[in-house]
Order: structure tokens, then sequence, then C-alpha cells
């Protein structure tokens, strides 16, 4: 589909494949399926079929005006994918990979989650078409986000805790890895963001992509030019990679992700792997890190479990370093106040991980003209977050 | 020759096959695991696999991932691993392969690590992360430094990987018994015996087989059909029992009666 990567899976020096022998015939299969889908019509009209009756796309591009007004500058767009059925963006990659495991006529789906919005996502794909399914999630996580882990249990998925080091995405990440090589002739391992070895950081990027073509579509009717930024939060970076990749071409419209800066980058509790880490291999891509002088990886802090991870995607790598997409960075706090902004400004509430790129867009908006437009990725709503926003604020329920 | 290759041909000479034993360096303590590679070598171990901690362990089971996180409680480092090989260059001539996941070479520089390990006394270096596919950079400078890189083959892979593999893993081929993990449980040997063969119809290289081989019945079983058996998660277990003198005496027993089992097929 598009001309990144190459047919070994690098986005320059990124990317790759750093896994098991034994996954590798399983990731050869799933390159080979997945490119004769995308030149299989009817894939892509079944594909279609879903995301517009099942998920609910096209998403609007809903024009925020009293935020617009309240920041005084830019106009801000928001793309709604908080609308999307499931809560968020995730789901636009989970119809597309389980539409594949029936091709491949695999029988179990398994995932990893953080946040457990791809956990959902992936449960609800399994019951909509009939496949087992198991979701690995570090038993941090499944304190923070215990709503979601119900949500899952109650689509008919197994939810395995993981109790291995930091009890996060990436002690989930890798109990999924082990579950996949164990059982990889039976099961495909939906992973939930742009990670992960050739083809997922492709094939995601892709089925996000439906993002920025309505987008580009949308903002061309809406004001009849395309936006000067567009702004996304980025944990592995799936809606930012989704939303941006059908603009890159534009060269005149700048993208900026948002990483988590925890309680600031100083601290060194944080997941801004653009602002302190370095080049490395975690669960099977080259990419940026966070990691020691010794290659271990370091444990990352985020108020938002979606963005708490210690690698980004590698394609999110190779254009940082090109220069063509630009990363800054919210602190928890700096979120949380996005988070009242727009519920108060808008009656939007949004997830806590778009709230970092609200937070990046309050600073952002003021320093434009009037006549410029921002695009925001508004990737998941809120509901999700309600307990731990609450228990931040020290409201018990 | 090198020490690899040589243990290999000792042991084919001898009617027996080859044991291959495996410890986390640094599993409680470095000088610890100096102790328990003298005791291995002394208990009939041929070559003596040296895990390095990893963070995130992705080809290993709950019992080596935990070996893992102790090493790296106590502060071990790739470095000074490497110092510890230098050490036990000193005492045993016994081939030492290091196990290591890709980060942690590449963290360390490839053209560096190549460099020092060979210097150190390393011999060998396996990395269940790094396919052939991927290997492109750090092959010539591991050939150069005169380092046996050791490619795994696994029950999934196809005709054409294992003759690429066959063609470029140098001391030995590492068949992986099963799909899974290190501490799995092997359970078609069958289908072990077959890959076997079909991965010698490639290459005279010794094919040794690990995943799962956790009682000497195993390894005896196992030493019908490779060149070489090797055993990790069942040694760490031990070591993770704890207590020095005890662990030694329990290794050496253990080492006695594996390498027993490679000796009558």
């Amino acid at each position: 589909m598009m001309q990144l990567p190459n047919a070994r899976g690098r986005f320059g020096a990124f990317g790759g494949r750093y896994v098991p022998e034994t996954l590798i015939p399983a990731l050869d299969e799933l390159s080979r399926k997945y490119d004769k889908a995308c030149r299989d019509p009817k894939f892509k009209a079944e594909l279609d079929y879903y995301l517009r009756q099942y998920v609910g796309r096209p998403t609007p591009l809903y024009y925020a005006e009293r935020l617009s007004k309240k920041l005084g500058g830019a106009k801000i767009y928001l793309k709604r994918e908080d609308l999307c059925h499931t809560g968020a963006h995730k789901i636009n990659n989970t119809i597309g990979q389980a539409l594949l495991t029936l091709r491949m006529g695999k029988k179990r789906v398994i995932a990893e989650t953080g946040a457990g919005q791809h956990g959902v996502a992936v449960a609800t794909v399994a019951a909509l078409f009939g496949l087992q399914c198991e979701v690995y999630m570090g038993t941090e996580d499944m304190e923070r986000q215990a709503l979601n882990v119900f949500r899952m249990r109650l689509l008919g998925t197994t939810v395995t805790p993981v109790h291995a080091g930091s009890r996060t995405l990436k002690d989930a990440i890798s109990e999924a890895m082990r579950d996949w090589t164990t059982n990889v002739r039976t099961t495909h391992y939906i992973l939930g963001s742009v990670l992960g070895a050739h083809p997922y950081p492709m094939m995601i990027r892709d089925f996000q992509s439906v993002i920025g073509r309505e987008t580009r579509k949308q903002i061309l009717q809406a004001e009849g030019r395309l936006p000067d930024y567009l702004v996304a939060c980025v944990g592995g970076g799936s809606n930012s990679i989704g939303l941006f990749t059908p603009f890159l071409k534009h060269r005149k419209v700048k993208m900026v992700g948002v990483e988590a800066g925890g309680l600031g980058i100083e601290s060194g509790k944080h997941a801004a792997r653009f602002a302190t880490g370095s080049v490395g291999v975690l669960h099977g891509t080259m990419t940026y890190l966070l990691q020691d002088d010794d290659g271990q990886i370091q444990l990352t802090h985020s108020v938002s479990a979606g963005l708490d991870y210690a690698a980004v995607g590698p394609e999110h790598a190779f254009y940082k370093e090109r220069e063509r997409i630009s990363y800054a960075s919210a602190t928890d706090e700096e979120a949380m106040v996005a988070f009242d902004l727009l519920s108060q400004t808008e009656g939007l509430m949004p997830a806590l991980e778009p709230a970092h790129a609200i937070a990046h867009v309050m600073k952002l908006a003021p320093t434009l003209k009037r006549s410029q437009v921002i695009v925001l990725n508004l990737s998941g709503r809120g509901d999700k977050d309600v307990q731990q926003v609450a228990r931040l604020k020290g409201v018990s329920l | 020759m090198n020490r690899i290759d040589s243990a290999f041909q000792r042991t084919r000479e001898r009617g027996e096959k080859t044991l291959i034993a495996y410890v986390m360096a640094g599993d409680p303590t470095l000088e610890d695991t100096e102790a328990y590679v003298l005791a291995l070598a002394q208990a009939g171990a041929d070559i003596i696999e040296l895990g390095v901690p990893f963070s995130d362990p992705i080809a290993d089971g709950p019992v080596i991932q935990q070996a893992a996180e102790r090493a790296l409680r106590s502060g071990t480092t790739l470095k000074a691993i490497l110092a510890a090989v230098r050490s036990l260059r000193t005492k045993t001539q016994i081939p030492l392969v290091l196990m290591a996941y890709y980060n942690s070479v590449f963290r360390y520089g490839e053209a560096a690590f190549c460099r020092d390990a060979v210097a150190a006394g390393v011999d060998g270096l396996i990395v269940p992360d790094m396919p052939p596919d991927e290997a492109g950079t750090i092959h010539p400078l591991a050939e150069a430094a005169g380092l046996d890189v050791i490619f795994l083959l696994a029950p999934t892979s196809t005709a054409k990987r294992e003759a690429a593999v066959a063609r470029l893993s140098r001391g030995f081929i590492y068949y992986v018994s099963l799909t899974g993990i290190t501490g799995a449980k092997l359970t078609d040997k069958a289908d072990v015996e077959k890959k076997v063969r079909e991965i010698r119809r490639y290459t005279q290289t010794p094919v040794a087989v690990g995943f799962g081989i956790a009682t000497p019945e195993d390894a005896r079983e196992v030493a019908r059909i490779a060149d070489g058996v090797i055993v990790g998660s069942a040694l760490v277990k031990i070591i993770a029992a704890g207590g020095l003198p005890v662990v030694t005496k329990r290794l050496t027993a253990f080492t006695r009666s594996l390498k027993a089992a490679t000796l009558s097929s």
C-alpha cells in the first residue's frame, strides 16, 4: 500500500524482525496473507462494511468552537475517534486483523493490553467473529483499569494477569509473545499498536490510516484547505500514525506527536522516549527506547496506561530522525488540566491518552493566528478513566 | 580448531554426545556463577552456556526469567560478565558460549562486543531474538573476531530456513525442540528426530537440541537423536533453591547424571 517499510520491514534503520526463529514462519505467513488481502477487493469491501456498519465510521471531524475561542488562537478541529464502537480508535485495527485471522484459518486470538482499550477492542471482534480470545494484562494495569477488565470478561474473553517484571504493558507484550511462540500454529497475535516485528507496524498503520484519509476529506470540505497542524498522542503510536500518514506528502502540514511526560522529564518518571531515549531493540523491533547503559529496559511512568511503554513505533523513530514529525511531551498534571478543560468547554470527556495531545494544543493554539487550523485526534473517550481521575482528584466514589 | 569444535570432536571420538549446560550469569552473583561453572565442568559438562540477564526475555519461561531478575538485582552487566569470563579462563578451558538478547549486544556495540568477548575468552554467541535475517551486521564482525555465532532452528522452520541456518551457523546449530519457551515440557520426541534428520541433510555442523530437557531420561532420548543436549531451566532451578555449598553439590550430582545419559546411546 505504502512505500515504507522496505521488504525486510525497515523504516530506514528502524523496524525489522527481532524475534525467535519459531515465529518467523508465522510472520512470513501473515505478510503473505496481508499482501494478498490488500490486493483483494473482497477484503477491502468486507473491511469497509464492518468499519461503516459496526464501528460507526466515518467518525465526524468536529469544530471545537468554544475550545478554540477559549484558547484564543487557531481553529481547533477534533477527529472524533472517541465515537468508534468500544470508545477508541483501537477497533479500526482489530477488525482488520480479525478478518485476516479468519483468512489464515486460525481459531484463536491473543492480545496484550495496557489501558484495556485494545483488549476490549480485541474481545469485541473475537465475540463478533466467534474466535476464542485470551488477553494478557499486567496486574498493575488491571488494578488501574478494573472496569475494562470486567468489560473484556463480559465479552467472553479470558483475561490473564501478568505478574512478571513491572506488571504493566511491556510485561503483557512479553507474555503474549510467549503464548504466541507456544501456540503459533493455531493462534494469531493481534498486536495493538505500530510496534513489534514486521509486518505489524506496517499493517497496523495501514488499518489506522482510515483516520487520516477521512480527516483529509473532511477538512477540505470544512475549510477548503489542509490543516496547518496535526496533533496526536503517541504511546506505541497507532492513532497518531493513522492520522498523519495520508498527510505526510503535504510538506506544509506540520505534525506533532505528544508523549507522556509523567511527573516531568527531569524526574526520570515518564514515557517520553524521544526526550531521553536511545536506539535499541524491544519486542521485535529496532526503535527509540528508554533503557539504561547496559541495555536493560527502564520502567516508565504515566497517568495514562495507554502511553506507559518504554518503546515507540519504529516508523515514528524514522520520521523523528528525518524531522518530518516533531515530538513533544505533556506531564500527568498538564493532561489532567486538559481533561477538565475539554470536559467543561465542549462536554467531551477525553481518555487520558488524548488528554496529553489536548495539553499540547493548549500551548500551541494561542501562538497561532485565528486563520490557522489544528486537527487534534481525540483517539478515545474518557469513560474508562473516570475511576482513575476520581482517585487522582482524591474523590472516593 | 576452536574450543567448541574440539569439544564436539572429542565427544564424537569417545562415542558420546556433547552436554551443554546453561546457567544465568550473575545468578545470584557472578562469584557464584564462576564457582558453578567450574563445578559443571568438573562434573562432565562439555560446553557451558552463560545467560546474559535481560529485563524482557521473550524466549524464556518463568524459571530463567526469575534468574535474570536475580542477576540484575545483584548488578550484573555484560561488561562484568566478560570480566568473569576472563577470570574463568585462568582456571578452565571449557568452551563458553554467551546467550544474550540482541539489545544487550547492540547496546554494547556489535564490533566492540565481538572484540571484547573473544579477548575475554568467549567462544560463541547465541541470540534468541536475532534470526539470521537480522544478523547482517554482526555476522562478519564475529567471523573476523573468531566468535562462533550459533543460530537456532525451530519446529516451525521451513526447509529453506533450515538450509540457510545450516550454512550460517558456526560451532553448532541450536535446535529448539518445541514451539514454546525455555522450561516448557517436551512431548513430541519423534518430531525432534525427524527435524534433526532434516537439518543434517544440509550440513556437517553438529546439531544440539535444547528446550524442555529436564531429566537424565530426557537427555538420554535426545542424545540418541542429536549431537548435543542442552539443559538450562533444570539447572537454574537447582541454583534458585539457594545456598552455595549445597547448590554446588546438587549441580555436580545432577550434571553427572546428565553426562552419564549422553554416554549410553
